[in-house]
Formats: C-alpha cells, structure tokens, sequence
C-alpha cells in the first residue's frame, strides 16, 4: 500500500470494517524535511494527508483509539511516539491546521469526531468505546456531547505526545505537569522561521519603496541617491523586520513588559546599537541627521508590530489581553512610525 | 513562568452549579482550577488564556468565558473586515504553527 506519496503507509490490517492502512512508527527522511518546509511556510497550508482511520502495530478490537488532526506535522508527532504500541489513528478533517489552532476554530471538534467515527465505523473495528483525545483538542470538543451523540467516552490525553506511554502506562491519567502548557526557547525558536517568512513579504515591499524614494531630493531624480542611501534604507528595514521575528521569540522572557508590543519595542534596542554605531563609523551612508532620527522611529515601531503579532504563536496570551494592549500599541505604532517618515521624508528636501 | 496581562480574563465560575467533577482541571492548559472540598475554585485566574475547553466540557454549565484565540493578527484582519476577530490561519496568516 505504499506510494510515492505515502511511503509512511507500510501494510494494512483487514477489519469488520474494511482494510485499514498500517503507519510507520518511524519517520524518514522525507518526513523530517517535509517538517522543515513546513517551518519555513513552504506549502505549509496544504501539508495534510486523508482523514480517516489509521493502524499503528497489529491493533485488534480492544486497542486505543487516539484522534489527531491531519496536519501532517501533528500526525507525524502522534506516530512518532507510538513504537511498540497497537492502536488506532483517528484522524480528523481539520483542513490541515495542527490540533490546537484547529479546536479553536471548531474543526478539530465534537461535529468532525462524531461524523469521522461514524464515518469509519469505528463501531464494528473495536469493541469498547474510549477515544483518547489530546487535551489541547479541548477548546473545540465538548466530551459529554460526544458521548451521547456517539456512545463514545472522550478521555483527554497529554499535551506533548511524547508522554502517551506514560499516560498508557498509568492507566490513562495525565499528571499536572502533562496537562501543562509550556512555552520554552526551543517551542520558541521553531516558531521563528515562519514568522521571517511571513514578515519578509511585506518588508521587502517596503523596502523597495524606500530603495526607490531615496532618488528622490532637490533637482532630478537620481540614481546615484539610490545607491549611496537608497540600499541603506532598504536593508536597515529589512534588519528591522528580521529583529522583530526573531527577537521576541527568543527573548521573551528576558524582554520587560507583559504586552508583547512593548517586548517588541526594547527587542528594538538591538538593531538601534547597530544603528548609532553605523551612522557614528560611517556617517556617509546617511542623508543627514533627519534621516538617522527618522530610523530611530521605524526600527521600534516595526519590531514592536512584529512582536505584538507574535501572541497569535504564543502559547499563553488571552483574546481580553491582545485587545487589550492593541489599544493603546497600535496608535503608538502608527504616531511612531509617521514620525518617523515625516522626519524621513524631511531628510530627502533640507 | 511567562505571564500576559493581569485583571483581563472573561472567566467566570459558579460555585452553585458546580458538582466537582474535575473536568475543568483535566483541560485547563494552565492549572487555572484546583479541587477544594469538591468545588472547582479558581486559583490562577490571570493565568487564564480564554480557549474556552473548561467551559465547553463543563457538564453543569458552571463555567463561562468569551473564548477566543489570543491573536494579535486575528484581531486586525476581524477589525479590517469589520468583524469579529478572525484567524487567517489557513489563509495568509503566520500563525498556527
């Protein structure tokens, strides 16, 4: 049963209610650099394989049902963690989002399990009635509903994978520490690369703005402008925007404030020491001091957007929170960052 | 431990209708609940992040939150379209990793 496209499918196991497909418990090569591109948002939104039922092992009627979403990313974590165990994968039709963001919009919930049960007819492939659901599924699954709209009993399961034989070992508890969300530099970090990516494509728009208003000044538009300021300009933006994703995620916790706009404007202060210590060695790379001010405007505005919009990666801020603090983040932002192109735009006439 | 804003959640708990049934401690991601004297009390109610599994799975009703997802993105794109904060995740959107 194994393809080009599904060389993770390595057998089948024939059923009351059909062959169901055998995955691998290990992950190839192809597997790991599909994670990777993933990271990196390559074709991260159609990273998804066939909602439906799945085998791990040589399950029988009385093996564990465990219900993922069919991002391959949260699949392949899942199946990763499930060497030496016989069960079932029930994966669900979350359009290819991860389990957690997916049961926060609802896909990854009580509607798609009862439909994918019924669907698979889980009914006639084991004989009790447990499905073991990750606990980060929750905010989508309403347990007590399932059970009368399936007869199946809901029994939400660790955070990480990785605890699944100690919980299975434990007779199907989670301790607190299993339960517990973390968020430590390493779930930080991985986070980075997308955010690069997703920022880069609006930084270097405007940094090819600001590449080509640099010809701009008394008399003709010149070339000789864009090159001695206008590649300046450019890259100082997109160094700002690359501070912005990279900075709070690994910094966090070290960065003052609680809001994620303020983290992100000291995040600033990084790229600003490169800033002065450009303008102070090479003081020819700048118009005039209208323009080094007029950095000193975008640089914090750009990596305290760009941190602000990192809670939507974050593990721990509210909906009440981020409106909160966008209150009063975004007018600064946008006062700031039209001082800044005042100042900016200033420096190109005087 | 990473903190976000205090004095913001939505979350709201009735002792009343509470049968301590410890639901709501299995699915908080951050230990906001504890059992006492078979009651769900609320312990770390600034550690909330307002996903909603407590009150979803709450079998009694004794829970509630305007939930939602803690993102700044989702909060410009719903203001943009003049709707409610929406994640753009499966769109255009850097989140949901």
């Amino acid at each position: 049963m194994a393809s080009q496209e599904t060389p993770w499918i390595i057998g089948k196991v024939i059923t009351g209610g059909g062959d169901i497909p055998v995955v691998d418990t290990k992950l190839l090569l192809a597997d790991k650099l599909g994670s990777w591109k993933a990271r990196w948002g390559i074709r991260r939104m159609n990273y998804r394989i066939v909602p439906r039922l799945y085998a791990v092992g040589r399950p029988s009627e009385t093996s564990p049902v465990f219900v993922t979403a069919n991002y391959k990313m949260s699949f392949d974590r899942l199946r990763s963690q499930l060497d030496g165990i016989d069960g079932w994968i029930l994966v669900l039709d979350t359009k290819g989002i991860n389990v957690w963001c997916a049961a926060g919009k609802g896909t990854f919930g009580t509607d798609e399990i009862v439909r994918r049960v019924n669907a698979v007819g889980l009914h006639k492939i084991v004989n009790h009635r447990r499905l073991i659901v990750p606990q980060l599924g929750a905010p989508g699954v309403c347990a007590h509903l399932v059970k009368e709209r399936s007869d199946f009993h809901v029994f939400y399961g660790p955070v990480r994978a990785k605890d699944i034989k100690t919980y299975l070992q434990s007779g199907m508890k989670t301790t607190p520490q299993m339960r517990r969300v973390t968020f430590t530099f390493a779930e930080r970090i991985v986070l980075a690369p997308v955010d690069i990516v997703g920022s880069l494509k609006y930084a270097l728009f405007i940094s090819a703005c600001l590449l080509l208003l640099s010809g701009l000044g008394s008399g003709l538009y010149s070339l000789d402008r864009v090159a001695a300021y206008g590649i300046v300009n450019a890259i100082l933006l997109l160094v700002a925007a690359l501070g912005g994703a990279v900075l709070p995620a690994a910094l966090l916790p070290w960065l003052p404030g609680r809001a994620f706009s303020v983290k992100g404007a000291w995040a600033s202060l990084l790229p600003i020491l490169g800033l002065i210590l450009l303008a102070w060695q090479s003081p020819g790379a700048f118009r005039n001091w209208y323009s080094v001010t007029a950095w000193l405007c975008f640089i914090p505005a750009v990596t305290s957007f760009i941190g602000m919009n990192f809670t939507g990666s974050s593990t721990y801020t509210s909906l009440s929170g981020v409106k909160k603090e966008m209150k009063f983040a975004v007018p600064t932002q946008i006062s700031v960052a039209a001082l800044g192109l005042i100042l900016w735009t200033t420096g190109l006439f005087v | 431990m990473l903190r976000y804003l205090p004095n913001v959640t939505t979350l709201e708990l009735s002792a009343e209708k509470c049968n301590g049934c410890g639901i709501c401690l299995q699915v908080c991601p951050h230990a906001v609940f504890s059992l006492e004297n078979k009651k769900a009390k609320i312990v770390d109610r600034d550690a909330c992040m307002e996903c909603g599994a407590c009150a979803l799975n709450c079998p009694q009703g004794a829970l509630a939150v305007s939930a939602g997802v803690g993102c700044a993105q989702a909060v410009l794109i719903g203001a943009i379209r003049g709707k409610e904060p929406s994640c753009g995740c499966g769109e255009d959107s850097s989140c949901c990793g």
